[in-house]
């Protein structure tokens, strides 16, 4: 077993496991030390690491990620509703639906690439979210949204004699959810989802993704059949969209059809390229400063804008907390949607990519003789 | 039967129209420039919101309040008095009525900046770059857009009014000889299906007949030998840059009477959109008019109650039906190239 990780992964894992866990103490002095946000965080860096492990690994973008996530919540809230309120078996059933639904879709998407795949899945993603607004009510309980009442038969439950006394809320083994707990909860499915995420791409499966981005061609001439892999990471990626909707599902057992929406497609790739595409920790850390700045920046109104420019001259702060109140409160996509232009333009590798050069610049200063690297392009 | 038939047909047209024309700009963009531009609904958007200002100028009032008199409710009455009118009279009446067709004089050159702005700012440093790369640039600033446009205007549809006289439906069915009173059709849609003519036709009239065309279609077949021979393609590329982005705000300053403008509009028409580009081909102009309006009268078609009847829902779904089934059995579209984006 000494090969089993290299050193390097190890102490990845492991530092990713003591930052994830330890996050109640260290976010604190930013304000984000609360369950309901930590939450979100565990859920949509798993919702970004799977995402990374179809967009990042094969190069395949697909822009209907979200119906995925969608299939998640209901098929969990489903398993709440007729099962049992354990989060177990809504978890394990949301995985396999929204993995069956991925397979189904990415069977059909993946016989295309480029463009045409992720307008083929944009195109399944809102035929899923249009359905999912009309003639699947009865599943999707439309514009409303699936909730738990007290009337569902809830099978399993009731053979156990398990009763409930007021609103229904999902349990782990008979305990409650709600808070630290839940984001206990999540944070076990994030670190398990980056381990494997992580044995993936170190994997001879890991290396075939790969391949299959920087030339799929070459692949097949050198006699790859290249579908089964992309299919197995399409499904695979599915299968994280519908764990992270499932969690959402479990620490807010509220279903919408708005969660299948293709500009909650577009949030996963806004996270993934903001971190960095196609590495490890990228995504996480993406999806993260998105949910981070979402919850802070929404928050912020005009009177605490005025306090914070207090220091300012009077009619200077006046017109400096008209501007920046445009970028905060509702507005605050739009310093999103600036962010991610300049992301795209100047640093199309993230926020990771920004890390390694600034560490490699220091490592220049440090030592006068490291030349500059001199990279050869391979000839086409 | 027939006239249902035929009345859901025009139906289909208006949308089909819009669907055409967004679809066109989108087509000229990646075929000139090779971009897949997904800030393309946002073009649509802006032309939309050029309505709104223009309106909003000319609607600029001044409010005096009157101590003589009381309103009903009993408070001074407010006059209200405004200035277009005051300063032109009978003329500025007019002016406001058609506030909506005018804003297109001054919506060409705005967007013909915007767009070349646009072309020349980002979009040009992004030729060499992957697909991937162009759709999230050009996504990210169709955020920016609908955002900027959401502070400004706030985020409620904001109705503009038709002109009176354009107000009211035309009996179509009696034009035709037909049984008067059946087959009526709201003026203003006619008029928007005109105007789509008349700017479709324009743009190819101007690809086909003028020289400056001739070496556009001579630098999309092959851009190389046409920059050998001395012609400077990429300021022509950015001038077709420039025009696709004047047909989208056309198109969406016409629009505006049937659809109040707010700011995802540019969001919902982006995605069908591209789903019409793909159904006609990438990189094909008649593909992408065809296709748009065929699924604008195939949606309205699909909205038809006894088809509703028989496949419940499919009013929702049917455009991208469409798209996956032809993706998948002709990826080319309907009328693409052999060998363009065929992969």
């Amino acid at each position: 077993m000494t090969t089993f990780m290299s050193r390097n992964d190890l102490f990845l894992f492991l530092g990713f496991t003591i930052v994830v866990l330890a996050m109640p103490i260290w976010l604190a002095p930013f304000g984000a030390g609360y369950p309901d946000l930590l939450q979100r965080f565990m859920i949509f860096g798993i919702f970004a690491v799977g995402f990374n492990i179809l967009f990042g690994l094969t190069g395949y973008l697909s822009f209907g990620h979200a119906a995925f996530f969608g299939v998640g919540s209901y098929a969990a809230v489903w398993s709440f509703k007729l099962l049992t309120l354990d989060a177990i078996p809504a978890m394990i059933f949301a995985v396999l639906i929204s993995g069956l639904f991925a397979l189904i879709i990415g069977f059909l998407c993946l016989r295309r690439s480029g463009i045409y795949f992720s307008i083929l899945t944009l195109a399944f993603a809102q035929m899923s979210y249009n359905l999912a607004y009309s003639v699947l009510t009865p599943i999707t309980n439309g514009e409303t949204g699936l909730q738990l009442t007290l009337a569902d038969p809830r099978v399993l439950d009731a053979a156990v004699g398990q009763t409930f006394v007021g609103q229904p809320v999902p349990t782990l083994l008979g305990q409650q959810l709600g808070g630290y707990a839940g984001f206990y909860f999540c944070a076990g499915f994030l670190i398990l989802a980056f381990f494997i995420a992580q044995r993936i791409a170190g994997s001879p499966f890991g290396m075939m993704l790969k391949a299959i981005k920087s030339n799929q061609t070459r692949m097949q001439f050198t006699g790859f059949n290249t579908r089964p892999y992309a299919l197995s990471a399409f499904v695979i990626s599915g299968m994280y969209a519908g764990l992270a909707g499932a969690l959402l599902a479990v620490t807010d057992p509220l279903a919408g059809a708005e969660r299948m929406q293709w500009t909650a497609s577009g949030e996963v790739v806004l996270m993934t390229i903001l971190g960095g595409v196609g590495t490890l920790v990228g995504p996480v850390i993406g999806a993260w400063i998105i949910k981070y700045f979402e919850n802070i920046l929404s928050a912020l109104n005009d009177n605490i804008l005025a306090r914070f420019w207090s220091f300012l001259p009077e009619g200077v702060a006046d017109v400096v907390v008209k501007i920046t109140s445009k970028f905060v409160g509702d507005g605050w996509h739009l310093t999103l949607g600036l962010a991610f232009v300049i992301v795209v333009i100047f640093l199309p590798g993230g926020i990771m990519e920004g890390v390694r050069r600034i560490a490699a610049a220091f490592r220049r200063s440090g030592s006068s003789s490291a030349k500059p690297s001199a990279r050869t392009q391979p000839a086409e | 039967m027939f006239e249902v038939i035929f009345l859901q047909f025009l139906n289909g047209l208006d949308k089909g129209a819009a669907y055409a024309l967004i679809a066109l700009g989108l087509t000229l963009v990646f075929g000139t420039l090779g971009v897949v531009n997904f800030a393309h609904g946002a073009l649509f958007m802006l032309g939309a919101f050029c309505a709104v200002t223009v309106r909003m100028f000319l609607t600029m009032e001044t409010v005096t309040i009157d101590p003589e008199k009381l309103s009903p409710w009993g408070a001074p009455l407010e006059v209200r008095e405004p200035l277009v009118q005051a300063w032109l009279g009978d003329f500025g009446a007019v002016l406001v009525n058609y506030s909506v067709p005018l804003s297109i004089l001054i919506t060409i050159p705005i967007m013909l900046l915007v767009g070349i702005g646009l072309e020349r700012g980002i979009i040009k440093h992004f030729y060499k770059r992957t697909h991937a790369e162009q759709i999230l640039v050009t996504f990210g600033l169709a955020i920016v857009a609908q955002e900027v446009i959401k502070s400004v205007f706030g985020p409620n549809p904001i109705p503009q009014p038709m002109p009176t006289d354009l107000r009211g439906a035309a009996d179509i069915g009696a034009w035709l000889g037909m049984q008067a009173n059946v087959i009526t059709y709201p003026v203003w849609r006619l008029i928007y299906f005109l105007f789509a003519g008349v700017v479709i036709g324009g743009v190819f009239a101007f690809l086909q007949f003028t020289t400056f065309g001739m070496v556009v279609r001579a630098g999309m077949a092959d851009r190389e030998t046409v920059g050998l021979l001395g012609i400077n393609i990429d300021r022509r590329f950015t001038i077709m840059f420039g025009l696709a982005a004047v047909v989208a705000g056309m198109a969406g300053v016409m629009y505006t009477p049937l659809l109040p403008p707010n700011y995802h509009l540019g969001m919902d028409f982006l995605v069908l959109s591209f789903v019409v580009v793909v159904v006609g081909g990438m990189g094909s102009l008649p593909g992408a008019v065809a296709a748009g309006f065929l699924l604008g009268i195939l949606q309205s078609f699909a909205s038809m109650n006894q088809v509703k009847a028989i496949f419940p829902g499919i009013d929702q779904i049917i455009i991208y039906l469409v798209a996956v089934i032809i993706l998948l059995v002709r990826p080319r579209g309907l009328m693409g190239r052999r060998g363009v984006m065929e992969a």
